[in-house]
């Protein structure tokens, strides 16, 4: 076996399951609070790539005199704020006032939202894929054994692992984290004790959103081109990555994303060793959907709950 | 049951909101005009590719109505976008025939969309036209279906030819395995390469619509090829180019007609330097028929013509030369007389329809350079 293609493989998978991680854990935070698999997740993800692209063209002017880091940092920032507040508003707009209904309901209207958001922005955007800004120097670091990692990936992978210390943080150490589980566990007492369920459903919302943002520009980044139905299928793997990990597990979610990211590296690049062309690449996800369920629905790292009846 | 009454309503508005759409055009085949109907991909994923072929259709047609149209009538061009789609090509079409009646069909850019309306077409005896998929299975559909372009066993020994000249004798191809123009061309490609002392290295594949190939790079660079095959449309190619200069893979990369668009350089920018396709004309060429028409192509859209907007316009010129000869918008006249089409001038080149109703020309190969397609050499068939 050869190493340094191995390895290769490992550093090009992991910055795509990084980004896989980051998506999935805006759909087990959601899950976590309200039980529902918001499908417009996705869309936000897209929306926060072309957010990041039209912020960085407009504040241009002002970027002159910034070292590349910080500009690059104010858009990913920028962007991330954007999406937590249109996460905010989706949720208020489309999914709070049927709350009471059943599940399938919100479900089905995640969908319309969904739809609404790709073709809304390819309204605005246009179909035509775009080429994204040059948020960093791209620089290829040559290491030891004939590897090589771009200065993005480095990026990608160093800003993923600060944001998921931060989301920890965020749920196990501050009040507002402290409501969030407390809500995850049971909403109805939760809200006796005093929680204002509809402040943590907002800012659980906000703070998915503004993950996807930085998974979208992290994906823009590495992938340079982004289109408006770009969030489709990072959306659905991402999913599956939420599913694998155990739903409503952040932990899991984000070990669900690496998992996905690297199988679906290593099927390709060694696509002609295992013999499954690389076009099966997507399907890889959903062969994994399909034996979790199977085998493990509560997912790797998820307890299994009993339904209550 | 709640939810009922709220879903015949949501029915009911959505009829509302689509059924204007579907309103028949009172006037579909009024006697003093000519329809000709147009299937491009004017959205999605190689939107360059219809945008391009639908600026050189309308610029044709412009032409003739205003030269006092054709039969004493004018041409009414109906386009329809099938957004890049699968399936979506033999829906639109079929639409518009039924709707329409359209005299004879131009379209489309990639193999696996013209093949889809090829069948529908064919039944419906209706002369349809594809201004450049060069998968040789297109035409073979049947006697209605032509094209105004080379094909790919000629485009992929092309290619080959032009690598081993250059001593690159170890390649390495990356096809779109969803594409039939690519599997085609890089069957072709393989073929004559390996028959005139090439060797293929590697072997990898991918789908439209992939953004990640840093997988399929990684194999191939171990492998060690001097170029490699990039068998596919723009917009992955530009993306491939990209990240084989990230992880340090410097050959050159050469591509097909699939290519041409604009958008190949704005996605990959520096990284395509250097790189070479082939294709069916080059807006550098002097002959007069080329020059002629970027003028009047750069006065209509103020920018430069792609070698899809040439063979639209060639497309359209041809079927107007055709109903011309035939004198006639009969079905079966009009297939007759585009058939017999020979030494059509044309701007990528005259066209003579052989008995499989392809187009036999030569095929130029153009280097990026700066950003812009410059010409290396022409190829004869």
């Amino acid at each position: 076996m050869d190493w340094a293609n191995f390895t290769q493989q490992l550093i090009n998978g992991l910055s795509l399951g990084a980004i896989y991680a980051l998506i999935a854990l805006g759909y087990t935070m959601v899950y976590g609070v309200l039980r529902f698999i918001n499908f417009a997740h996705g869309d936000v993800f897209m929306i926060g790539a072309f957010a990041g692209l039209y912020l960085h063209r407009w504040l241009k002017p002002f970027f002159q005199w910034m070292p590349a880091f910080l500009s690059a940092l104010v858009v990913l920032l920028l962007a991330m704020a954007f999406c937590a507040a249109l996460g905010i508003l989706i949720e208020k707009l489309a999914y709070k006032p049927l709350r009471q209904r059943s599940r399938l309901t919100v479900l089905i209207t995640a969908i319309g939202v969904s739809l609404l958001l790709s073709y809304g922005a390819q309204l605005l955007f246009g179909a035509a894929p775009k080429g994204f800004a040059d948020l960093i120097k791209n620089e290829t670091h040559d290491l030891p054994g004939e590897l090589s990692i771009t200065t993005e990936q480095i990026v990608v992978l160093v800003v993923t692992l600060l944001l998921l210390v931060s989301l920890r943080f965020i749920v196990q150490k501050t009040r507002m984290g402290l409501a969030m589980r407390a809500l995850s566990n049971n909403p109805t007492a939760a809200s006796l004790m005093g929680v204002n369920t509809d402040a943590v459903i907002s800012f659980t919302f906000g703070l998915g959103s503004a993950l996807a943002a930085a998974a979208g520009i992290f994906f823009a980044m590495l992938y340079q081109a982004i289109d408006p139905f770009m969030g489709i299928l990072p959306g659905i793997k991402a999913f599956v990555a939420a599913v694998l990990g155990g739903i409503g597990n952040i932990a899991g979610a984000a070990l669900g994303g690496v998992l996905i990211g690297l199988l679906e590296t290593l099927v390709v690049g060694y696509s002609q060793n295992i013999g499954i062309p690389p076009g099966f690449r997507d399907a890889v996800a959903f062969v994994i959907l399909i034996l979790i369920l199977m085998f493990k629905p509560a997912g790797l790292l998820g307890k299994s709950e009993r339904e209550k009846v | 049951m709640r939810p009922l009454p709220s879903l015949a309503l949501m029915l009911f508005i959505l009829c509302g909101v689509t059924l204007p759409g579907c309103k028949k055009k009172d006037s579909a085949a009024s006697s003093d005009e000519i329809v000709v109907g147009e299937f491009a991909s004017l959205t999605g994923a190689t939107a360059s590719f219809g945008q391009s072929t639908h600026k050189g259709v309308l610029m044709a047609v412009d032409e003739v109505n205003a030269s006092g149209g054709v039969l004493g009538k004018k041409l009414r061009l109906v386009t329809e976008d099938d957004q890049s789609k699968a399936g979506e090509a033999a829906t639109v079409v079929r639409r518009m025939i039924s709707r329409e009646k359209p005299v004879a069909i131009i379209g489309e850019v990639a193999s696996s969309r013209s093949l889809e309306a090829a069948p529908i077409c064919q039944q419906n005896k209706i002369p349809m036209i594809s201004p450049a998929s060069t998968n040789p299975k297109v035409t073979e559909t049947g006697d209605y279906i032509f094209r105004v372009c080379f094909i790919d066993p000629f485009q992929g020994s092309v290619l080959a030819k032009f690598m081993l000249q250059r001593g690159l004798k170890k390649a390495a191809i990356l096809t779109d395995v969803k594409q039939d123009y690519a599997v085609g061309l890089t069957d072709f490609f393989k073929d004559y390469f390996t028959k005139n002392g090439g060797t293929i290295v590697s072997e990898q594949s991918y789908s439209s619509g992939d953004k990640d190939f840093k997988a399929q790079l990684t194999s191939i660079r171990t492998t060690g090829p001097e170029a490699i095959l990039v068998a596919g449309y723009y917009n992955e190619a530009g993306l491939i180019a990209g990240q084989a200069k990230e992880l340090e893979i410097n050959v050159p990369l050469l591509g097909g007609d699939g290519w041409d668009s604009p958008s190949l350089v704005e996605v990959a920018g520096d990284a395509m330097e250097g790189n070479f396709f082939s294709n069916h004309f080059s807006a550098e060429d002097k002959s007069p028929a080329v020059q002629n028409f970027l003028t009047k192509f750069k006065a209509k859209y103020l920018e430069s013509p792609d070698a899809m907007a040439a063979l639209g316009y060639d497309a359209t010129m041809l079927l107007v030369d055709a109903l011309k000869q035939a004198g006639t918008t009969d079905s079966a006249a009009l297939r007759d007389a585009i058939a017999s089409t020979s030494g059509f001038p044309a701007v990528t080149g005259n066209i003579t329809l052989d008995a499989k109703r392809n187009a036999t020309k030569s095929a130029v190969i153009l280097q990026i350079q700066n950003g812009k397609f410059r010409f290396v050499e022409t190829v004869a068939p």
